[in-house]
């Protein structure tokens, strides 16, 4: 019988959630090897989350990095079988600068990868097991997707500079208008061809409400197609706690179509992050096409109850007469009977036990309640 | 709850003052005291005071779901957060000053002396021209004085110190004012909360 007291940490719960999720639906575990020849993030640094690499030179010279990122290392290991789809899952640790901390972090990191002859299918399955990955994390959450070829279908409609266009994705990503609106007014944009931009930027709603205001913005064949495939992929999605947020602006060298984040309430930042990647696929040289996406396990740390009071429910105290099997006995008996014990000589400084037991010619007697 | 980072000072007080006649008032912040947490539960708004360029890490790593920062410090972090209003409020620039009459020689190496390097960095790349950045936190007005810099990169409000000290703006790096900001977590689960703050204070805007 496990202890009470013993609670698997969020991180190990959700690991162990997340795998028997991802191999219900068919996906092999990805092991990897810690290291990577550094070359391969040098050739596509924007694909990754923050630049900063730790690297050390290997026995026979070559620059090697600690991973900082898993999906990098399964395309380049990836060979393209025309009509075959590859689905891998993964449970790593990468290394890499955190967020606003400027440090090296070790983050373990979950997620899964669909490489190949991706289809809406491909794509609805790998979406839907995104949302049913945060919902195994927390029931409070959220994932907000957007759709990169919809976004740059209405940048080229709005026809903006190249310059003004990479400023305005920039201010799009961080939902500002104003500043998306002195873009527009320096690069002289009528209102009629700004306006759908800005219906588009005000787009965060659950996805029937969402796609309707899309739908609304132009009205033309090519315009209804792409909403109609939108459509059609969100249908497997329930119609709670999924919203459509064009804010989800991942790079666009790397990403296309689909893209999304999941948040859990409590947690600052965003927990999980995917897409379609079929870009970065065309970089490397392959001609099929990816979705995936990471889960930030670490992250979970934020959603921990307060650390409990005790360090262990009874610590046991005995001497050096003891005979072993007793005391082995005693220790058994109480962790039957679903309390953490700790069989020592002396209470240890600071040591904060619920309560202290002594072993005294055979019996246990309680030597002070906390 | 709202939990929202105002910025200490003077730029702090006129934003309150938005929030307060936007429907958000929490008349215990002007009482004279030294508390650094103001709540009214009725309005459901907590306000803390911290420093102005501390407000983005307070929002971006979630202590506070919205706050007030200057454009020059979103520019500078680069804080991961969602910028949902431009209050048109502290407004001042960013900008290149020089002793006046200074001639900048570009067979040369510019000094540049700042406390917003990041921004500085970014501007004299954008114009392909090598720079020696020495980074400063305070009076760095002092730096052309004595011939530590060259130019230096701050904020200009009214130019009164700039002029006090025979320096004068040879360029504008970029408009500053103050931005409602909001935290990305918390922007999708008080969804409702920050939007209709946002649309009262955008009612206040001047």
């Amino acid at each position: 019988m496990i202890p009470e007291t013993i609670r698997l940490r969020r991180e190990e719960q959700a690991t162990f959630r997340l795998r028997q999720l991802y191999e219900a639906y068919g996906y092999a575990q990805y092991k990897m090897s810690k290291f990577e020849e550094y070359d391969l993030y040098v050739r596509n640094k924007s694909f990754l989350v923050s630049d900063n690499v730790i690297t050390f030179t290997d026995t026979n010279g070559r620059l090697m990095a600690l991973k900082p990122d898993v999906t990098l290392s399964i395309v380049k290991n990836t060979k393209d079988t025309p009509g075959a789809r590859r689905k891998v899952y993964y449970n790593e640790n990468v290394y890499r600068v955190a967020g606003s901390s400027r440090a090296f972090k070790e983050i373990l990191q979950t997620g899964l990868e669909c490489i190949g002859a991706v289809d809406d299918y491909a794509i609805a399955e790998v979406l839907s097991l995104a949302r049913e990955s945060l919902a195994l994390i927390s029931p409070d959450h959220m994932l907000n997707v957007s759709h990169l070829g919809i976004l740059s279908d209405v940048l080229d409609r709005v026809g903006v500079s190249p310059d003004g266009r990479t400023a305005l994705l920039g201010h799009i990503g961080h939902k500002n208008r104003h500043d998306a609106e002195a873009v527009c007014n320096a690069e002289g944009i009528p209102p009629a061809r700004r306006a759908p931009l800005g219906a588009l930027m005000a787009i965060c709603s659950a996805p029937r409400e969402a796609l309707e205001a899309l739908a609304a913005l132009y009205d033309d064949d090519a315009w209804r197609a792409r909403i109609a495939q939108l459509s059609r992929i969100l249908s497997v999605l329930p119609g709670e706690r999924v919203r459509l947020d064009f804010s989800v602006v991942n790079d666009m060298n790397y990403y296309s179509g689909l893209v999304f984040q999941g948040f859990v309430n409590g947690i600052p930042e965003s927990i999980l992050s995917g897409g379609q990647y079929d870009r970065l696929m065309e970089r490397m040289g392959h001609s099929a096409a990816a979705v995936g996406f990471a889960v930030y396990l670490s992250h979970l740390e934020a959603l921990e109850e307060a650390p409990s009071a005790y360090d262990v429910d009874t610590v046991l105290l005995y001497d050096a007469d003891t005979p072993p099997d007793a005391l082995l006995g005693a220790v058994r008996a109480l962790t039957a009977e679903g309390v953490t014990v700790s069989a020592q000589r002396s209470l240890a400084p600071k040591q904060r036990a619920r309560r202290v037991l002594r072993w005294q010619a055979g019996e246990l007697k309680e030597v002070t309640s906390c | 709850m709202l939990n929202i980072a105002l910025p200490k000072g003077r730029l702090g007080e006129t934003v309150y003052a938005m929030f307060e006649a936007a429907g958000y008032e929490c008349p215990a912040i002007r009482e004279n005291n030294r508390r650094l947490i103001f709540e009214n539960e009725a309005a459901g708004v907590r306000y803390f005071w911290v420093k102005p360029s501390d407000v983005a890490i307070y929002v971006e790593r979630g202590a506070a779901d919205v706050g007030v920062a200057g454009r020059d410090i979103l520019l500078e972090y680069e804080p991961d957060v969602y910028e949902l209003l431009d209050l048109k409020t502290g407004v001042c620039r960013m900008a290149v000053a020089a002793p006046a009459g200074f001639r900048d020689d570009v067979r040369r190496t510019l000094k540049v002396a700042t406390k917003f390097s990041h921004i500085a960095q970014t501007y004299y790349a954008a114009l392909g021209r090598e720079i020696d950045m020495i980074h400063l936190n305070g009076s760095i007005e002092l730096a052309p004085i004595l011939g530590l810099s060259d130019v230096i990169v701050d904020i200009v409000e009214t130019g009164t110190t700039l002029r006090e000290n025979h320096l004068e703006v040879i360029d504008t790096v970029v408009p500053i004012s103050a931005r409602l900001i909001a935290n990305k977590s918390g922007y999708t689960f008080k969804n409702q909360a920050i939007c209709r703050l946002t649309e009262a204070l955008s009612g206040q805007i001047r």
